[in-house]
């Protein structure tokens, strides 16, 4: 006979506090916060070096009082929304017909590989000294930064599609467009999901070192305007700025996912 | 060439091959048979044997090189084929009405036809309560209703079965075994199932076509003359057995 013994599991006040998705997080950046405030306290660092949470805050409500944080926030996220779009998109179509066509992929594997291996960050110099320092060459390395993952993505995610439901999808006598529609998206859309989640962090990296190399607007030109004028909390603004938008776009592709995948949703209840 | 009006299916000297790497690899060939409308047709041999890919062929899966497949046309119109496979093939982000829906919405029929047929169907297979169920949820005898049930929304005059219920336990394989009996009985089809196991195929059929392999084709067409509707008892009657044997002293496994 089975006996139930009482584990953790049952403790009704941690079960509460993990059943609380918010709750732990919240208690990190407490943590995060009052180990800063103690630093400042401790070390006594000019405030050009580390100034304290509430310098920070200050600076922030200073910037968004007066249009600053959003005159530049809103255009490194025009950058990021249309570079993922941009770049998605082409990627998934370019990864389409690749895989339907044997040849061209085995003629792009050696760039695929390489792409692997250099990060897009890395020329990114190259690109604004090509195309100047304006909008166009910011979208072009987030657009570039996150067509290689989902490329790849769209690549192995058609490939996995399953070959009986290929035939089965045949036996219906079902269109090229109709497969696609039905069978190939649906099927591979996980993984490209998958890709475009790695891709879109790596795009927010992408969006500021092309900001820093050379700009005029953006969060990136914010961060060098601060350190220029000593101005650190500005950089600091900036900084947390950027967090707040990577790990909105990666809870964003997290929900889409999430969606796509609505058929696996028992797991977590 | 002058098929009899009751025939179904009309299969005449087939020939089927694949295209390898050195060469061709000769599968079928001589294959020649007729099955009657309405009947329940086993198709049984030796592995290797061909069976999958002669019931694909006549399914229009894989062309075939030589020799004709005929359906004789019914009411006037163009014979309708259905086809279930070994695995039930659902679609993992659909849930179970909607799989059934599917060979309608690929036809592009207007939506409440989809419902009204996809209910039927569900009644017809028993599976009413799991509409909305996902595929990972079911049982495979279920998954397996699912996809016999998606067979038939079309309405196909002619249904081809691939070993349905060759991934299914024993108790599970009789039952549905009963169950597509029933089927049969309700809605009348010209069914030819392919199968390795030979109780089965007596069970079911109304004939047992042995097909050897090849060069050979088919080498035994038998009649199984067991009175109709058919239960568990059956298969202890001596008429049973004597079927059973014969088809056995056919197959060289």
């Amino acid at each position: 006979m089975a006996i139930r013994t009482k584990t953790d599991r049952e403790n009704p006040f941690l079960q509460k506090v993990t059943q609380q998705r918010w709750l732990l997080p919240l208690v990190s950046l407490f943590l995060f916060l009052g180990i800063w405030q103690l630093l400042y306290t401790l070390l006594g660092l000019p405030a050009f070096i580390l100034p304290s949470p509430a310098m920070v805050w200050t600076k922030f409500l200073e910037v968004f009082r007066n249009g600053i944080w959003w005159h530049n926030t809103s255009y490194t996220l025009l950058e990021l929304a249309l570079g993922l779009f941009f770049g998605s998109v082409i990627a998934s179509i370019l990864g389409y017909i690749l895989s339907k066509t044997p040849v061209l992929e085995k003629l792009a594997s050696p760039f695929l590989v390489g792409s692997q291996s250099v990060p897009v960050v890395a020329i990114a110099p190259l690109i604004i000294i090509w195309f100047g320092p304006g909008l166009f060459s910011k979208v072009l390395i987030c657009a570039l930064t996150v067509f290689f993952p989902v490329l790849v993505n769209v690549l192995v995610g058609m490939r996995q599609v399953s070959q009986d439901l290929r035939e089965l999808m045949d036996s219906f006598k079902a269109s090229k467009w109709q497969i696609l529609r039905h069978l190939e998206i649906p099927a591979s859309l996980p993984i490209l999901l998958g890709g475009l989640r790695v891709g879109a962090t790596l795009s927010v990296i992408g969006a500021i070192v092309g900001e820093l190399v050379g700009s005029d607007r953006g969060l990136g030109y914010l961060i060098n305007l601060g350190r220029g004028q000593y101005d650190t909390a500005l950089v600091f603004v900036a900084v947390f700025s950027l967090i707040f938008l990577a790990a909105s776009l990666y809870s964003i592709v997290l929900f889409l996912e999430r969606r796509a995948l609505k058929w696996q949703t028992w797991q977590e209840t | 060439m002058n098929s009899s009006p009751e025939n179904s299916l009309v299969v005449q000297n087939l020939k089927v091959s694949f295209e390898e790497k050195d060469g061709m690899l000769q599968v079928l060939e001589n294959v020649s048979f007729s099955i009657q409308k309405n009947a329940f047709a086993c198709l049984i041999g030796p592995s290797g044997s061909g069976k999958s890919t002669l019931l694909r062929t006549l399914a229009g899966l894989i062309p075939y090189e030589s020799g004709s497949i005929e359906f004789p046309e019914v009411h006037g119109r163009k014979a309708r084929t259905g086809l279930v496979f070994q695995k039930a093939n659902l679609m993992s982000w659909r849930t179970l009405a909607e799989n059934i829906a599917l060979p309608l919405e690929l036809a592009n029929f207007s939506r409440e036809e989809i419902d009204k047929t996809v209910k039927e169907m569900v009644e017809l297979t028993g599976l009413q309560g799991f509409e909305n169920s996902w595929p990972h949820e079911l049982s495979g005898g279920m998954a397996q209703r699912v996809a016999i049930a998606r067979s038939l929304v079309q309405d196909p005059d002619i249904l081809f079965l691939d070993e349905p219920f060759g991934s299914l336990d024993e108790l599970t394989r009789e039952r549905m075994s009963e169950e597509l009996l029933r089927i049969w009985n309700e809605k009348r089809k010209t069914i030819l199932m392919v199968t390795h196991s030979i109780s089965e195929a007596v069970f079911l059929a109304d004939r047992v076509l042995v097909l050897s392999g090849f060069p050979q084709g088919i080498v035994l067409d038998l009649p199984i003359n067991l009175p109709r509707p058919r239960d568990e008892k059956i298969r202890y009657s001596p008429e049973f057995a004597q079927a059973a044997a014969t088809l056995h002293d056919h197959l060289k496994f």
